[in-house]
């Protein structure tokens, strides 16, 4: 990487009061962060912790739910925020800054605002099943999805979109329209254009979005407890429940710490994958 | 410009819309709409009334939401100084100081909420900080949360400044802390106006870390919406989650309305 006027300007020797100024903010995270950080992990080192909470069947079935529903998540919306940042992009229509705009406000909203919506759009007494007891007129309808963890997917895909359609659209803001103009013009199909020099400009950022949906949906919490799904526990409603309903510490701080290892983990090949993604362009 | 025939761009179109909609504008919209209802079991909602708001801005949900609000902006203002101070300090460190600072207060965002609320809880329920019970507990929490955010912004900002302002004040005799706070800190005021908005709507919607921690007397909004929900008030629950949008969105408004006068002047 070659060093810009502004790293050369900051290379300037390190005085002592730069560490000094430091110093502040840092013991602040020590304090409030990193020091409760490690009293998680030397909660969860009681003995036979972990041998209990990784041989019990609540956290085996946790662990598989939440990696599931991540990896289908993260592939939904993969899948979904690149038709539609496609569109958006590259077949505007009038009003389609509106709904880019749209889009970021989305973002600003809390997870659980989704389930709510959801819970009135196919809940048991909800739109879907209404309509359906409406026209058939049997006692109850067929949507029943919501408190399994296909609900939990949807609400997922739903709200989480929104983070790769934002990277894309700046990623398709760089495509040059000539190039665009060109390859139809010379008998190129939409498909082959995509194909060949949309979807190579699109990869960083369906990486960077990718990455950052997976690290997200394995940590969320708000839609889970929303759905109000019995049978549907993930990693952080399983330290919900063992902290606050059972008190059972040093279990909540076993799973604790084993999210937290796999989201650091994850994260940190986000931040890799992206800074990679930033320095293409 | 990708699809030349008007036929295929209405097809493009129609896809969009058949996405879009049911997706994202729908769930809005429904929460919307039921918070004036009473009752929604077909197409449309019935029994229109505005009671869920009545009760939604007296008693209990009002003390929530000035509980939230008061709760955001401490959070917010305490980040914005936190992040804002070590994103500066990372600047003048050198190359591998400012990677390890940077991966320090990043790290916040990588860990789970629920996490972060339950280390706050174990850490602060035992000497020599016993807060918990407290409504200081919770601000805390978000403070953590939030940091990552307003660090971010702050330092994404500084490395777009131009240093020739910088260096141009250095040159003409201007000590260091003279330089920042007449310099830096109004060339940088956009950006942390900017993460201050993003702070806040992050504290405002935060459940996760809030559900661990919250004391009786310290009740935010969005535990009181999960409350209404979970005994079945799905109605009452819609027009609390409206409310609480709407405040956010006027916060984020006047932030913003700031933002562009101060670029006017």
């Amino acid at each position: 990487m070659a060093a810009t006027t502004a790293d050369l300007v900051r290379a300037r020797p390190r005085t002592a009061p730069a560490r000094l100024w430091a110093l502040p903010p840092v013991a602040v995270l020590a304090l409030v962060f990193l020091y409760p950080l490690a009293l998680v992990v030397r909660e969860s080192l009681t003995p036979g912790a972990y041998a209990r909470v990784l041989g019990s069947h609540a956290f085996q079935d946790a662990l598989g739910t939440t990696v599931w529903l991540a990896a289908g998540a993260t592939v939904g919306c993969l899948v979904l925020g690149f038709v539609l940042a496609l569109i958006l992009a590259f077949v505007p229509f009038p009003g389609s800054r509106a709904v880019a705009r749209f889009i970021d406000v989305f973002l600003s909203f809390p997870s659980f605002l989704v389930t709510l919506a959801l819970l009135f759009v196919y809940g048991t007494v909800g739109i879907a099943n209404g309509l359906w007891t409406g026209a058939t007129g049997d006692g109850d309808g067929p949507f029943d999805f919501l408190t399994t963890p296909w609900g939990v997917l949807l609400a997922e895909i739903t709200y989480f979109t929104p983070f790769v359609v934002r990277p894309l659209l700046a990623a398709f803001s760089q495509v040059d329209t000539a190039q665009l103009e060109a390859a139809s013009s010379l008998g190129a199909k939409p498909a082959r254009v995509v194909r060949q020099v949309i979807w190579p400009e699109a990869l960083p950022a369906l990486a960077a979005g990718g990455s950052l949906v997976l690290v997200m949906s394995l940590n969320e919490f708000g839609i889970v407890l929303f759905t109000g799904a019995k049978g549907v526990t993930t990693l952080p409603t399983l330290v919900y429940g063992k902290a606050i309903l059972e008190s059972d510490y040093p279990a909540a701080c076993v799973v604790a710490v084993v999210n937290i290892a796999l989201s650091t983990g994850l994260y940190a090949l986000y931040r890799g994958v992206s800074r990679r993604a930033g320095a293409h362009r | 410009m990708l699809v030349h025939t008007a036929r295929g761009r209405r097809t493009a179109w129609a896809v969009f819309a058949l996405l879009f909609t049911p997706l994202f504008a729908l769930p809005l919209l429904v929460v919307l709409a039921a918070s004036f209802a009473t009752n929604w079991s077909g197409a449309l909602p019935s029994g229109p009334t505005a009671a869920h708001y009545a009760t939604a801005v007296r008693g209990e949900p009002l003390q929530a939401l000035a509980t939230s609000l008061v709760t955001a902006a401490t959070a917010s203002l305490l980040a914005l100084v936190v992040g804002a101070w070590a994103a500066l300090a990372a600047d003048a460190l050198g190359r591998r100081g400012r990677r390890v600072l940077d991966a320090l207060f990043v790290l916040p965002v990588a860990v789970p909420s629920v996490a972060v609320g339950l280390a706050v809880l174990v850490a602060y329920s035992q000497p020599p900080f016993l807060l918990n019970g407290t409504r200081w507990i919770v601000i805390l929490a978000h403070t953590v949360l939030v940091t990552a955010f307003a660090h971010q912004s702050v330092g994404a900002a500084l490395r777009r400044l131009d240093p020739a302002y910088e260096q141009a004040a250095a040159s003409l005799g201007a000590r260091p802390l003279h330089v920042l706070r007449r310099v830096k800190l109004p060339l940088l005021l956009p950006s942390l106006n900017a993460a201050a908005g993003l702070c806040f709507a992050l504290s405002m919607g935060e459940l996760s870390a809030t559900m661990m921690l919250y004391p009786p007397d310290w009740l935010p909004l969005p535990v009181l919406v999960f409350t209404a929900t979970d005994r079945g008030s799905l109605f009452t629950g819609s027009a609390l989650a409206v409310v609480l949008m709407a405040a956010t969105l006027l916060v984020l408004l006047a932030l913003s309305r700031l933002r562009t006068r101060a670029a006017h002047r």
